[in-house]
């Protein structure tokens, strides 16, 4: 593909437009259904499984895939990496639309969604994760927002506000890392309080260090993946400091990915071996386990390691790919698989077409929303007039 | 009412003056109860089959008729679990080694320390002075945790109400008759003495009477004493609990434990990592501050020494020009002077002639 086939189809009326437009009719269709006939004919849910695909899928990997947001910008901001920079503004757009989603996907699935803010304005229940959950995933929405608006304020040539904000981005940067921290690992921290209920290979003291350890390569390997994604279908906006330094932010981020994966791994061992389970891998739920521990976390982990030390960028993206496979099959069997493994065949959930349906319809809204902001905003380039970008 | 179902004296206006507070229970402390708390024992030696419980509770909370009728008991060829109709249920199982059938009533165990309600985030659970765990749908935002939280598999939802689905469990008849002084619409209507109702602590002390008095008759364990750190409904049974669907071994560690180290660990997040992130942001600045300062001085550096060595290099020159220049001098001084010696020796030639 040249770069102007792809700058036409900026413009006009194309195969994406056509497909995300029946995707989103489709997902107007499927709101209007949630919200005249209820989660009972609309989804398979029941009440030995009170979260389904939506849960697992748009909220745990959703929430864990938008973690490059908080990585990148402690990398570049915290930790001084400014070779990064490039990758801030894309990870930050990928983090807020996530955590957007999120929030929409909940306003599904909650059975009174105008009442989510209640938690924090009309009775709080400080004892629940779920509470820590929520208040931490609104918070750091609105400092996505804020740390966004950065590059909104200069598509809309406000130069004051810009500078207020970029004046307050180590600050948000630091609330953004102890936000991200916080519910993360809070995320897996849901499922401590039901033992009973989980499969002892994935249900751990050390849940919720999992969860923010995992997030992390989530974040890591998605800020790849995206950028790769936006260099093949969105280079002709990007400048020519994006293009040099495109190499740079995926050797340096599979490297990272390549040790904080490996150290995930040792954790998931040493989790084994605190808790004895070593006797469960004999097992079907054993072979799902090792399946995605091996597979699915430890393949990637040397594949990283070799693409970073090879300098093999192609090998990297690979491995980015199948890691964020990883960490959605990971969510996965925590919340479906090992959540009520102990019931008969036959009273286990799948989700329901329209379950499918409303998440593809929420993957793609977030897909036309970031085409919109990176195709119109200072995203994947520096804005001309506002090049003192740190 | 069955003397013998109520044990020891209520006085329904004292009852009725208890008030309920919030679910302290729910927190990380240890909570031995509400020591005035009521329980229900339930007995399966005792228990027939006959879903009156069922009936009873139906009416009470005026849920919906079932499809088929109370008296209907090939129902129990089935096994169920609680639902938004139905916050209690029997379940019937044949044990091997039992000629007659054995039943189970299931609805919620009113935990000491309720998983649900420490797991709300509305707090729309309260673990109430009289036992009873009630359930408040002005503030429930329908997310569903309690259902995962509760190791009894109890909350049931209303998955067909549109706009005001609500979680629906067995409250112990909390309002509609307890606080007034009555008995659960189950305990009331059970025709024989499976269900027992009083003090947590007299109906513990009448179970553990029974399993002295007939020790063959019965399993040495009264279900509900410690499982989740006690509940406030407890079971006896003549075969093992594992036969009946019970979970025997979640053990009893009330659920709000388990969930309460992770969020102990929520403020030294918070304490710890600005002063952490804070360390490492002044450590990368001070280190591009010295990088900068180097590479200046360096900087620096070059230009002093390409400056000193344009100034030895032009006076290494001006010395060479005026040595040069001294020399052409003397050399023409030199020739100068041959020429005149020349000149002096012609004219001296010339005159000796």
């Amino acid at each position: 593909m040249s770069d102007q086939e792809t700058g036409k189809s900026g413009s006009r009326i194309g195969p994406f437009h056509i497909i995300t437009g029946l995707i989103l009719l489709f997902g107007a269709f499927l709101t209007v259904y949630r919200f005249t006939q209820g989660l009972g004919p609309m989804t398979n849910l029941n009440n030995e499984y009170p979260w389904g695909l939506w849960i697992s899928f748009d909220l745990l990997c959703g929430v864990a895939l938008a973690a490059g947001g908080f990585v990148t910008t402690a990398a570049c901001y915290i930790f001084g990496l400014k070779k990064y920079h490039i990758a801030v503004r894309p990870a930050v757009l990928t983090a807020m639309l996530g955590y957007l989603l999120v929030v929409i996907a909940l306003t599904y699935d909650v059975g009174r969604p105008w009442r989510l803010p209640y938690p924090f304005l009309v009775q709080s229940g400080t004892t629940s994760v779920l509470f820590e959950v929520a208040l931490c995933v609104m918070i750091y929405l609105l400092t996505l927002i804020a740390e966004y608006s950065q590059v909104a304020f200069e598509w809309m040539r406000m130069s004051v506000a810009r500078s207020l904000v970029m004046k307050s981005i180590l600050f948000l940067t630091v609330l953004g890392v102890i936000l991200s921290t916080m519910h993360q690992s809070s995320l897996g921290a849901l499922y401590l309080i039901a033992p009973s209920k989980m499969h002892p290979l994935w249900y751990s003291a050390y849940i919720p260090v999992y969860f923010f350890v995992s997030a992390i390569v989530a974040g890591l390997s998605m800020v790849i993946v995206e950028m790769s994604l936006a260099r093949r279908f969105l280079r002709h906006k990007m400048d020519e400091a994006h293009e040099r330094g495109y190499d740079d932010v995926v050797l340096g981020f599979g490297k990272a990915a390549a040790f904080v994966l490996a150290g995930y791994v040792s954790l998931k061992l040493l989790g084994l071996a605190v808790d004895n389970d070593w006797s469960y891998l004999m097992t079907g739920f054993g072979a799902l386990f090792l399946v995605e521990l091996l597979g699915f976390f430890a393949l990637p982990a040397y594949i990283f390691a070799i693409g970073a030390r090879e300098r093999r960028t192609g090998l990297i993206k690979w491995a980015a790919g199948w890691s964020v496979l990883g960490i959605v099959l990971n969510r996965i069997n925590v919340s479906l698989v090992a959540y009520n493994w102990k019931l008969t065949v036959g009273e286990h959930y799948f989700p329901g077409w329209m379950e499918f349906g409303l998440t593809i319809f929420i993957v793609t809204l977030g897909l036309v929303l970031y085409r919109y902001c990176a195709t119109r905003m200072p995203v994947l380039h520096e804005h001309p007039e506002y090049t003192d970008t740190h | 009412m069955h003397r013998r179902k109520f044990l020891g004296l209520m006085g329904a206006a004292g009852a009725g003056s208890v008030a309920a507070s919030t679910a302290r229970a729910a927190g990380g402390k240890h909570f031995e109860g509400y020591p005035d708390s009521f329980a229900v024992l339930f007995d399966s030696t005792e228990c027939i089959g006959c879903r009156e419980c069922e009936r009873a509770c139906n009416e009470v909370n005026n849920l919906d008729q079932p499809e088929r009728p109370f008296d209907d008991l090939s129902v129990l060829e089935t096994k169920r679990r609680t639902t938004s109709n139905a916050y209690t249920v029997v379940n019937k199982y044949d044990v091997p080694d039992q000629s007659a059938p054995v039943y189970r009533k299931i609805q919620c165990n009113h935990c000491m320390e309720p998983a649900c309600a420490s797991a709300c985030f509305v707090g729309a659970f309260t673990k109430t002075e009289l036992g009873a765990v009630t359930y408040d749908p002005s503030v429930c935002v329908g997310c569903r945790y309690c259902m995962i939280a509760c190791p009894f598999h109890i909350p049931a939802y209303e998955y067909d109400k549109v706009l005001e689905p609500r979680i629906m469990k067995c409250t112990m008849c909390y309002e509609t008759r307890l606080i007034k002084g009555e008995l659960p619409g189950c305990v009331d209507a059970c025709p024989k003495e499976a269900l027992v109702f009083g003090k947590r602590e007299q109906v513990l002390q009448l179970a553990r009477r029974k399993l002295q008095t007939y020790p063959d008759r019965y399993e040495q364990h009264i279900y509900g004493e410690t499982e989740m750190g006690g509940t406030n409904w407890l079971y006896i049974s003549g075969t093992p609990f594992e036969s009946l669907d019970m979970n025997t071994e979640l053990g009893d560690t009330p659920a709000p434990k388990f969930t309460s180290g992770a969020l102990k660990l929520v403020p030294g997040v918070v304490a710890l990592w600005p002063l952490l992130l804070g360390g490492i942001y002044a450590v990368s600045r001070r280190k591009d501050k010295i990088a900068e300062q180097e590479r200046q001085q360096s900087v620096e550096d070059a230009v002093a020494e390409t400056k000193e060595q344009a100034r030895k290099e032009l006076e290494e020159f001006k010395e060479k020009a005026e040595r040069d220049r001294k020399k052409e001098v003397d050399k023409a001084v030199k020739k100068a002077k041959e020429e005149l010696e020349a000149e002096r020796k012609d004219e001296q030639g010339g005159s000796d002639e």
